[in-house]
């Protein structure tokens, strides 16, 4: 249980951040909070012969508020993200999700940036980016751009990051429905969860749904959102029916995968009941507010 | 730091406030050269990912997994131990309550827990059971099922509110 000989580097700043991913290719890989990546070390599963510590590109802690996107930085730690006023009210989605993500002391090191890296299905992060419409600039030896998160997470632990980019932030726009829900079901507190559901939507004059946006981790290999379903939502009323009819709409479009441990159905069956317990909380806190 | 070779690195760390001048290889866990190279054996080693809370240290005074952390990522950092907290004749507050509600048996994963509510304690002095076994879901305890904790990281925080329990 310890790392296989690296190479270690610390540099100052993105510029020299920048050099050294594309000075050693694909032999480096960067180090954020490290939540992932350590244990991945330390049992040999990744032994890249360099490291490049970002922990010290402070200015990628960061989160700006505009009329028109939260820009959060990459380095931004998991727990600032759940506490932090400015994105409890921008992004209140985001922040019950970074809530639950594994424990406290993981929370105050893991960062945004590097939990889209990282690309694991069932993580929260990548379910909200999604869900929400985020989109990650990433800088690279020819210049920044800007890609979809939802073209960003290709497969598990599969991104579109080639050698030499770094993310260095994530863009949620705005304004999002001032409605919302994360709900997740795991067999252990901190677990990644078997299913997760993340729900936004506003309600227009009439109460009726409008903005309407779903999305579910842990089903399939990467974060789904579910467009088609969205709209066929768009309008009606915020009731019982509309929420079963929503709930079995979802259990009838997903595919998960099927395992021993974990029965496709079993999951089928668990997103159901996630997706009708989101909607009603959402309810419920718009009635406690 | 740019490193070209692999020969150990030459490091200063900042421990419980006193500085240590250490050669330390670049893959050498903080929680390796903790028990190791400082002697400060408090810090317990379980799991070695990340997953069991044993070896949570504080760095810059936040909760952090000793084991998923490089010694040589502490330069410029400030790391705290279990060493540091209380005295034997005159424990911390939340020492103080795991030994009167039984918190504690074998003591394989109370420094863990100890550093973990040392800062959370002052980050939300008033917590409720719910919240504290939110937190303490972080650190593995196979001898007491946890009740005992609860209670006392709860009588802990009353205390250190200036409340007589």
């Amino acid at each position: 249980m310890k790392p296989a000989p690296f190479l270690y580097h610390r540099p100052a700043n993105l510029a020299d951040a920048l050099s050294l991913l594309r000075a050693h290719g694909s032999a480096a890989k960067p180090l954020a909070g490290g939540q992932s990546l350590g244990p991945m070390l330390n049992m040999r599963l990744a032994r890249p012969g360099h490291l490049v510590d970002l922990n010290d590109l402070i200015e990628l802690d960061s989160v700006r508020v505009t009329d028109s996107f939260v820009e959060i930085g990459a380095l931004t730690r998991h727990h600032r993200l759940a506490i932090a006023s400015e994105v409890r009210r921008s992004l209140p989605l985001l922040s019950a999700a970074a809530a639950t993500i594994g424990h406290y002391a993981i929370r105050q090191r893991g960062t945004i940036g590097g939990s889209l890296a990282h690309a694991d299905p069932a993580a929260q992060l990548p379910l909200i980016a999604v869900t929400l419409g985020a989109s990650l600039v990433i800088a690279g030896p020819e210049g920044t751009r800007e890609v979809a998160a939802s073209d960003f997470l290709q497969s598990i632990m599969t991104v579109d990051l080639r050698d030499g980019e770094l993310i260095t932030a994530l863009r949620f726009p705005l304004p999002v429905g001032g409605l919302w829900a994360f709900e997740y079901f795991s067999r252990r507190h901190g677990d990644f969860a078997l299913v997760s559901v993340a729900l936004s939507f506003a309600r227009d004059e009439e109460g009726k749904i409008d903005a309407l946006r779903i999305g579910l981790g842990g089903v399939e290999t990467v974060p789904l959102r579910l467009p088609e379903i969205e709209a066929r939502m768009q309008g009606r009323p915020a009731d019982e029916t509309t929420i079963r009819d929503l709930a079995a709409a979802v259990a009838a479009t997903i595919a998960p995968e099927d395992s021993e441990q974990v029965p496709a159905v079993y999951r089928r069956e668990l997103a159901e009941t996630l997706v009708v317990r989101a909607f009603q909380s959402a309810l419920n806190r718009e009635e406690g507010a | 730091m740019n490193a070209s070779t692999h020969e150990p690195l030459t490091l200063s760390l900042s421990v419980n406030g006193e500085t240590h001048d250490l050669q330390v290889p670049a893959r050498k866990l903080l929680s390796d050269v903790l028990r190791e190279d400082l002697g400060l054996t408090g810090t317990h080693v379980g799991c070695e990912h990340g997953v069991c809370g044993a070896c949570t240290v504080l760095i810059d005074g936040r909760p952090a997994r000793a084991c998923l952390t490089f010694a040589a990522q502490m330069e410029g950092h400030e790391v705290t131990t279990i060493e540091a907290v209380g005295r034997p004749d005159a424990l911390s507050a939340l020492q103080q309550a795991l030994h009167e509600e039984h918190g504690l048996q074998c003591g394989f994963c109370t420094a863990g827990i100890v550093m973990t509510f040392e800062h959370y304690l002052r980050e939300n002095p008033t917590p409720t059971a719910s919240e504290v076994r939110d937190v303490l879901s972080g650190n593995l305890c196979r001898c007491t099922g946890y009740q005992n904790i609860v209670a006392a990281v709860l009588k802990a925080a009353a205390r250190m509110r200036g409340e007589s329990v």
